[in-house]
């Protein structure tokens, strides 16, 4: 940079090199995260923006508030409570199914197994997962609804409670890895304390690494209800696509996404009403799910791990 | 090598009855090394004992056969006995650690509280016992904080969370923890070290005060502190003991070079 002999402190002089090496990096690491942002942004701004025409013909109070879904009809009828309420419905039961099944799985896994059970159980769990929806759904529909239909005769072939069921099989291992993540991160001093104490293997993992881990196993939770909002084969599959508001897990329903779905595999004109609904609807779910996301960090928080 | 040294020989000047006595204890963390060799040893009832040697010794193995900690990790074995009272074999298969581990309280190196209130921590070994009388536990909680000298401090703050306690306030926390089911014998390991001087002052001082209630064995790092609060000192090198005998007596006048080696800081 300038002429001058080099002094003897020459070896501390700033690394163009190292420091450009940094920069780079950082800067490709920072695209990386601005990818992921910008394309959740640009999806809302979508989902605004088509549905900003629906309501135009439609008052977003009505959306909000009708009970009558049937945006195909003549007269159209646009309020989605019936499809929301079939999503809290079905998310309610998977999440009946899944929490309780996948928080024992996830503290047996971490506290009682075997190394050799461990090895055969996680690999299952794993599996469990990467099945297809698809698969699920029509598992649902054709192995799980005959099934409930010994039990229950009267249940027809299009139910809530099948699917969710279902559904919640296929989240336990969501919540069944993260809560064994978390368990497992309980310091060992913690469990040794309990042990020293007197107690048995069940009272420490229940009375002192579960509500150790209780920051992670609660974001298991909450990944799980967003999964379980979202989730689209199972229901469109097995549910029935009828919109209709009851709280009754034996009569058939549509979610929002369930109706996304079915509508957009019909050949629907672009900037058509109905199609617009799509967007809608999809706002709502996106809005829920945001809900749910907010809710389930300030739970969280709340419950921060300090060991 | 010390092999020739036999605990017996230096425990001339044992004058208490033993509360805990470890006889011909081996001990192997699976394999066929064994982490404790042949270790015979009487703990004092209502003294402190001190358990000092250099770093991997064994001490904490030693002290963690006391309430069968061992037998939490799988391929873990013990030879020779541990009686309690001169009559029961503390490690024989038939006795359930659990059993032991209710009467035989720990305090770890490291604060340890659980992640609830500083009640529910105190009342946790009442609680797992099936005590849910809620005169009996606060009166329990209360008499245990007093005596951990953690009362005054915390008797208006009960239901905070436990980790909002100082280190040396957590500890003395988990000293009221092991005193709340009312142990016979009280395992310190190392219970100062991640401590600041004053708290391991007040933490000394409190052992200090339960030795005429409790039979404590404290593995310490610290010569001082084995001075300062131990009656009995026992010497450990390469999983044996080579030397047991009061306090006063292995810093003034060891018999085993070996121990005179290690507390004039030849080593270790
Ligand atoms: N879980 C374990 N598995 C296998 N070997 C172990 C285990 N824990 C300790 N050891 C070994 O047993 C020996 C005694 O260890 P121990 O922890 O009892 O020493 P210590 O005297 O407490 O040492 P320190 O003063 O450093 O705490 C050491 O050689 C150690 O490597
Ligand atoms: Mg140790």
């Amino acid at each position: 940079m300038n002429a001058q002999p080099s002094p003897p402190t020459s070896d501390l002089e700033y690394r163009w090199g190292r420091n450009f090496q940094e920069k780079a990096i950082e800067a490709m690491l920072f695209l990386a995260a601005f990818l992921a942002v910008a394309v959740t942004a640009s999806i809302m701004v979508i989902l605004v923006t088509e549905s900003v025409g629906l309501f135009q013909t439609v008052s977003i109070v009505e959306f909000l508030t009708g009970t009558e879904w049937a945006p195909m009809f003549e007269p159209p009828t646009y309020g989605i409570l019936p499809l929301v309420c079939g999503t809290l419905m079905t998310s309610l039961i998977a999440l009946i199914v899944a929490i309780p099944m996948g928080t024992l799985s996830a503290m047996y896994l971490s506290e009682f197994a075997s190394l050799r059970a461990r090895e055969w159980i996680k690999p299952s769990l794993e599996i469990l997962a990467g099945i297809p929806t698809v698969v699920y759904g029509y598992f649902a529909l054709l192995f799980v609804t005959p099934l409930l239909q010994k039990i229950l005769p009267s249940l027809p072939g299009f139910n809530m409670l099948s699917p969710g069921i279902v559904m919640g099989i296929m989240i336990i291992p969501l919540v069944a890895s993260i809560s064994e993540d978390a368990m497992r991160s309980v310091p060992r001093e913690l469990r040794e304390g309990s042990y020293a104490a007197g107690a048995t293997r069940f009272q420490t993992a229940l009375k002192v690494v579960f509500p150790a881990a209780i920051s992670g196993i609660s974001s298991s939770y909450i990944l799980s209800v967003s999964r379980a909002v979202g989730e689209t084969m199972i229901v469109a599959i097995a549910a029935g696509l009828q919109p209709i508001i009851t709280f009754n897990p034996l009569e058939p329903a549509a979610t929002i996404t369930a109706f996304i779905v079915q509508v957009s595999l019909g050949d629907l004109p672009h900037g058509s009403t109905a199609y617009q609904t799509i967007f809608a609807a999809g706002l709502v779910l996106a809005l829920m799910t945001l809900v749910f996301n907010i809710f389930g960090h300030f739970l969280s928080k709340r419950y921060r791990e300090n060991y | 090598m010390v092999s020739e040294t036999s605990g017996h020989r230096s425990q001339s000047g044992i004058a208490h009855k033993a509360k805990v006595e470890a006889v011909n204890l081996s001990f192997y963390y699976g394999g066929s090394k064994a982490a404790i060799k042949n270790v015979s040893l009487a703990i004092p009832e209502k003294q402190i004992t001190a358990l000092i040697g250099p770093s991997g010794c064994g001490k904490t193995t030693l002290l963690r056969c006391f309430n069968r900690m061992h037998d939490l990790y799988d391929n873990n074995r013990y030879e020779g006995k541990i009686l309690l009272d001169s009559t029961v074999n503390l490690i024989s298969t038939k006795i359930d650690p659990i059993e032991v581990r209710m009467r035989v309280g720990m305090v770890f190196q490291r604060p340890n509280p659980f992640p609830k209130s500083i009640y529910e921590n105190v009342a946790y070994g009442l609680r797992i016992r099936g005590e849910s009388r809620r005169r009996v536990i606060d009166q329990k909680v209360e008499q245990s904080l007093q005596q951990a000298a953690l009362w005054n401090e915390v008797k208006d703050r009960l239901n905070d969370q436990a980790y909002d306690l100082s280190g040396g306030q957590q500890q003395r926390l988990c000293i009221a923890r092991a005193l709340a089911t009312d142990p016979e014998l009280i395992l310190f390991d190392e219970p100062t070290s991640a401590l600041d001087p004053i708290a391991t002052a007040n933490v000394e001082q409190l052992m200090l005060q339960l030795k005429d209630k409790v039979t404590m064995l404290v593995v310490t790092h610290s010569m001082q502190q084995a001075a300062r609060i131990s009656d009995y000192t026992a010497f450990m090198y390469l999983g044996e003991l080579v030397e047991f005998d009061q306090t006063s007596k292995i810093f003034s006048a060891p018999a085993q070079e070996k121990t005179r080696d290690y507390i004039g800081g030849r080593f270790g």
